[in-house]
């Protein structure tokens, strides 16, 4: 069975460690919030200057000073800062911001990450943070449906839409599967719904690793 | 004895002059001196180049200054908004012109100008088409781009409170681009929602420093006069 939304969320939450400090995009990203362990401290970044994001703001709660990166109204959490948008960006250039998940349109064999443009000309450009998280956050997940609405896969081996970065992508969740980015090729962590890794490998044009537990039992 | 308060929005934007070179602080609504953008409207002048993280949203001031076709050009790095139809219509018209910046490059070239600097190499942007024909450089075996500063005419900012002397302090997402563009521009204006005695900030946590604003209205003071006008 493919995976929700809100399950490949929860999937990317598990492997968020105790004490990281952590950017989520906007969409699915936003979701992972919703699912983080209690048990361990996480802190959210939100890139127009806060660290210590609390959840989503209920009827009551809502501060017209404090917004998310994707202009909702949050609250904030014990021991949250706020700073300007010069100190936001270098904690995501400076590489201090641990991961960063983030929407992709596609991404390639060797994690190149399109997400910021399509190649329509009637559309406007736009792409705010995307280009900082992948060239300066130490982790860059991505989250994304394995298709796209046409059914061709966003996992490719080289990337048709214009690049956000080059190399940076390391692991891509999915709704069929998880994949690790890694210098010898693309490893198949786990897979979700009813397909091989030979199957995968047609379904995304290019030969992948067998690393399931399966393969490594 | 310094003080930067003036009680009228149009002397708030006195100087202001066709063409400027603007930046508009604020990150959706939060920051954004609305006041102040309401008075450069009514001042009427064009040819503008603003500078802000988006280019406008639904119906909001600085979509305003779009649709009244104010805007030369917008230097921003997501134009795409909920509601900001004006800045679309415009753009695939071919009647504004756009720079795209990514997020961190805006927010450095602002500071970076600010604080005299004629350039930075930065890591974003390196391979992708918002990098064509900039200046690269391999530093310890990875590649940066060269950017340089952005400077402004005028900066136009909100903050919460100010005293006589400009120093200003912020609250929670609001201060966003606040203090970087206060010291990128030459003519620094905020709108405030309080003003309190010199003195009455702690020191210790002023975030704008009154070196970098020219002068300030309370936003209140702007609110009663655009009332008494209409």
């Amino acid at each position: 069975m493919k995976l929700t939304r809100e399950q490949i969320a929860a999937r990317v939450a598990q492997d968020i460690p105790d004490g990281a400090y952590v950017n989520l995009g906007i969409g699915v990203p936003t979701l992972i919030a919703d699912f983080l362990p209690e048990d361990k401290e996480i802190v959210l970044h939100t890139e127009n200057g806060m660290l210590g994001m609390g959840r989503a703001a209920l009827p009551g709660e809502v501060d017209d000073d404090l917004i998310n990166a994707g202009k909702i109204s949050v609250t904030e959490e014990e021991g949250a800062s706020y700073f300007h948008h010069a100190d936001s960006f270098a904690m995501m250039r400076g590489g201090h911001i641990d991961y960063c998940v983030m929407g992709a349109y596609q991404v390639s064999a060797r994690g190149d990450l399109a997400n910021w443009r399509t190649n329509s000309t009637t559309s406007i450009p736009g792409v705010g943070g995307a280009m900082d998280l992948a060239a300066g956050a130490k982790h860059v997940y991505v989250v994304m449906e394995l298709l796209s609405k046409d059914g061709t896969s966003k996992l490719v081996e080289h990337c048709s839409y214009p690049l956000t970065s080059t190399e940076c992508v390391e692991r891509v969740y999915t709704d069929i599967a998880v994949f690790d980015i890694v210098p010898a090729g693309v490893r198949v962590l786990e897979i979700f719904d009813d397909i091989t890794v030979a199957g995968l490998s047609d379904l995304v044009g290019f030969d992948l690793i067998d690393a399931t537990l399966a393969a490594r039992a | 004895m310094i003080d930067k308060e003036v009680h009228d929005a149009a002397e708030a934007v006195a100087g202001i002059e066709d063409g400027a070179v603007i930046m508009i602080g604020g990150f959706g609504p939060p920051g954004q001196p609305v006041h102040l953008i309401d008075a450069l409207l009514a001042k009427g002048v064009t040819d503008l180049v603003v500078i802000n993280n988006n280019a406008g949203a639904g119906g909001d001031a600085i979509s305003k200054l779009f649709g009244a076709g104010r805007v030369r050009k917008v230097i921003c790095s997501f134009p795409k908004a909920i509601g900001s139809t004006v800045f679309d219509e415009l753009y695939l018209a071919g009647k504004i012109e756009l720079e795209l910046v990514p997020q961190g490059n805006l927010a450095e070239r602002i500071r970076a100008a600010g604080a005299g600097i004629g350039g930075f190499f930065t890591k974003t942007g390196y391979g992708t088409e918002l990098a064509t024909d900039k200046e690269v450089r391999l530093i310890d075996g990875e590649h940066y781009v060269f950017e340089t500063p952005l400077h402004a005419d005028f900066a136009l900012i909100r903050a919460s409170k100010a005293d006589r002397w400009g120093n200003l302090v912020y609250r929670k997402t609001a201060r966003n681009f606040g203090p970087i563009m206060a010291a990128a521009a030459k003519m620094t204006i905020a709108e405030v929602d309080e003003v309190v005695a010199l003195g009455a900030l702690d020191p210790e946590n002023i975030v704008t420093p009154g070196i970098y604003v020219d002068r300030f209205i309370s936003a209140s003071s702007a609110l009663r006069e655009m009332k008494a006008s209409s």
